[in-house]
């Protein structure tokens, strides 16, 4: 029989980072749900007596609110058409980087790896310049194959597709490296086998490579839309939400409504439907893979 | 043909990954207009170096290069002695319910940080914390996936280690100090990297918390001087240049860490 630690050495290891993540997190995440029943708004800033509890007002406001409906549709767009995209990218460069005719592997990888690391808003600002509609050296490209000028920040049917071409190109390198790991643990018999019965290369990759990398891209897919569903900067530094609405999301919805308008109540509504539709999507992720594997 | 398809379409991502920093650096050494013509060009014709001047004379950018490191740092620091010790804690000491908690943090992690924002906003307010650098550092203090990492990583410490120099009279302590932090050392480097520069690319809080000009942070003094400067493409591609500098030299220099980081992140534990 193991002794138990002594309590003052669990006081001393555990209790910073857990007091910190506690009074820091958890609580702030208590406090928030309970300011969404309040209306605690610039007013109630200056003094907490005007704060009233007010019910499931601020959620019904929201529901009725068409803006919110605007965020709430720009970013189940961009996590439905980005993420898969994103997915998708990040499979094909693994798939390619895990070729045996690629020489210097490491250098490619460095290169798709470049924009995961840099500063996402720095980034923002230069595609920003680079779908300039006649400067933009986007537009100079397409041009070449003929394609005529698009005001891609400007044009709100443009607007959210090039913020998702940002998004592509920005994280699939991260997820790509992910992929990459699970491409080397499929055993390398299987293949060899597929190819003395004459599979194709399409059929080994419909009927080896995905299933063998199902656990692999749950977990991918499921970091993507979490993190898809927080889109704020690359909104927030290249359209401010514009044009027309276009690309206005959930969080740049709450940071307009909480920290511009101090409506700080309805803000934190906001923040709980994030949270809600984000369970939601783990839930249905959890499911489908569920189901799959039936 | 296959070979040379494959190597076509890879190197083509490869370019097309690369384009939007060359065109990036390029931009920043043309003169004022320069970068506005068309067809674009993706070599200065002559170096011009008065962006960058006129960021670290006229726009105070040390200032806030020197804020985004101190807080960067300091949040590294603290989050790695906070996190390596609890990690270990949960990893190796023996007490009831542990497994119960550790559970109960990780399955939080499906909280958005935007829902803590504006409670932990009127806290700090409260606290008197706004436009402080603690108002950055207490926060990132400690974390659940930092936790998460040291622990997976002090589970392959063999336990007759620490029992040994127990034996010899260590205390708790001394055996943290002295056999677990040596032999962590690459988990350390590693969330030290992946926490330094989380740190000094993030903007929404930054933004929140840093209402005072003199305490931006990089990127959000880069997003607020594109307010200010937006027709000066060549200043704001120097500004992003600046700003992209430290976070790329520390993980060129450290790599192969911040690779096996997301390895570890992603398996299931």
């Amino acid at each position: 029989m193991q002794t138990k630690t002594k309590f003052s050495a669990l006081v001393l290891f555990l209790g910073p980072s857990l007091a910190v993540i506690f009074v820091f997190f958890f609580l702030p995440v208590i406090i928030a749900f309970m300011l969404s029943f309040t209306d605690f708004d610039i007013y109630s800033l200056g003094n907490y007596g005007y704060l009233r509890f007010v019910g499931f007002k601020n959620y019904s406001t929201l529901l009725s609110e068409p803006l919110f409906w605007t965020a709430l549709k720009n970013t189940f767009y961009f996590v439905l058409v980005g993420g898969p995209l994103s997915v998708a990218t990040s499979l094909g460069a693994a798939i390619l980087l895990n070729s045996k005719f690629i020489k210097y592997k490491g250098i490619f990888r460095l290169v798709y790896f470049l924009p995961v690391v840099t500063t996402l808003v720095a980034v923002s600002i230069v595609w920003r310049y680079f779908y300039h509609p006649r400067f933009g050296l986007l537009n100079y490209i397409l041009s070449l194959v003929g394609i005529g000028k698009i005001d891609w920040l400007g044009d709100p049917t443009f607007s959210m597709p090039a913020i998702i071409l940002l998004a592509v190109w920005k994280n699939f390198g991260y997820n790509m490296i992910i992929f990459v790991a699970g491409l080397q643990n499929i055993p390398t018999e299987l293949y060899e086998a597929a190819s003395i019965e004459g599979a194709s290369a399409w059929k080994q990759f419909v009927h080896i490579t995905i299933p063998q990398l199902a656990p692999t891209t749950l977990f991918i897919s499921l970091i993507t839309m979490i993190g898809y569903f927080q889109l704020f900067a690359e909104p927030y530094v290249m359209t401010q939400g514009g044009p027309l609405n276009s690309t206005l999301s959930i969080v740049l919805y709450m940071y307009q409504e909480g920290f511009r308008w101090w409506n700080i109540g309805y803000s934190t509504a906001i923040a709980f439907m994030l949270f809600f539709i984000i369970m939601i999507g783990t839930i249905i992720q959890f499911k489908l893979q569920k189901e799959g594997e039936d | 043909m296959k070979k040379v398809l494959v190597i076509f379409i890879a190197t083509l991502i490869g370019v097309i990954t690369f384009l939007p920093f060359l065109w990036m650096i390029a931009a920043s050494f043309m003169p004022t207009g320069a970068a506005n013509t068309y067809p674009p060009k993706l070599f200065p014709d002559k170096f011009d170096f008065s962006h960058y001047t006129t960021l670290f004379t006229r726009l105070n950018l040390t200032k806030y290069l020197l804020n985004s490191l101190i807080i960067s740092l300091g949040v590294t620091l603290f989050s790695l002695l906070l996190n390596s010790m609890s990690g270990y804690a949960f990893a190796k000491f023996r007490f009831s319910r542990k497994k119960g908690l550790f559970k109960f943090l990780l399955s939080s992690l499906i909280i958005p940080a935007q829902v803590t924002m504006l409670p932990l906003f009127l806290i700090l307010k409260n606290l008197g914390l706004i436009n402080t650098y603690w108002a950055i550092l207490i926060p990132g203090m400690a974390s659940i996936f930092g936790i998460f990492l040291i622990r997976q990583y002090a589970f392959s410490i063999p336990d007759s280690l620490i029992e040994a120099a127990k034996m010899d009279g260590a205390t708790e302590m001394q055996v943290y100090l002295r056999v677990i932090l040596p032999l962590c050392k690459p988990i350390l480097v590693t969330l030290g990297l992946f926490t330094f520069m989380g740190t000094w690319n993030d903007f929404l809080w930054p933004l929140i918390v840093m209402t005072d000009a003199n305490m931006y942070t990089m990127p959000v003094a880069l997003a607020n001087l594109m307010s200010e400067h937006v027709q000066d493409t060549e200043l704001m591609m120097a500004g992003s240049v600046i700003t992209i500098i430290p976070v790329l030299v520390v993980f060129l220099a450290l790599q192969k860490y911040y690779i096996k980081g997301i390895m570890m992140g992603s398996v299931k534990g």
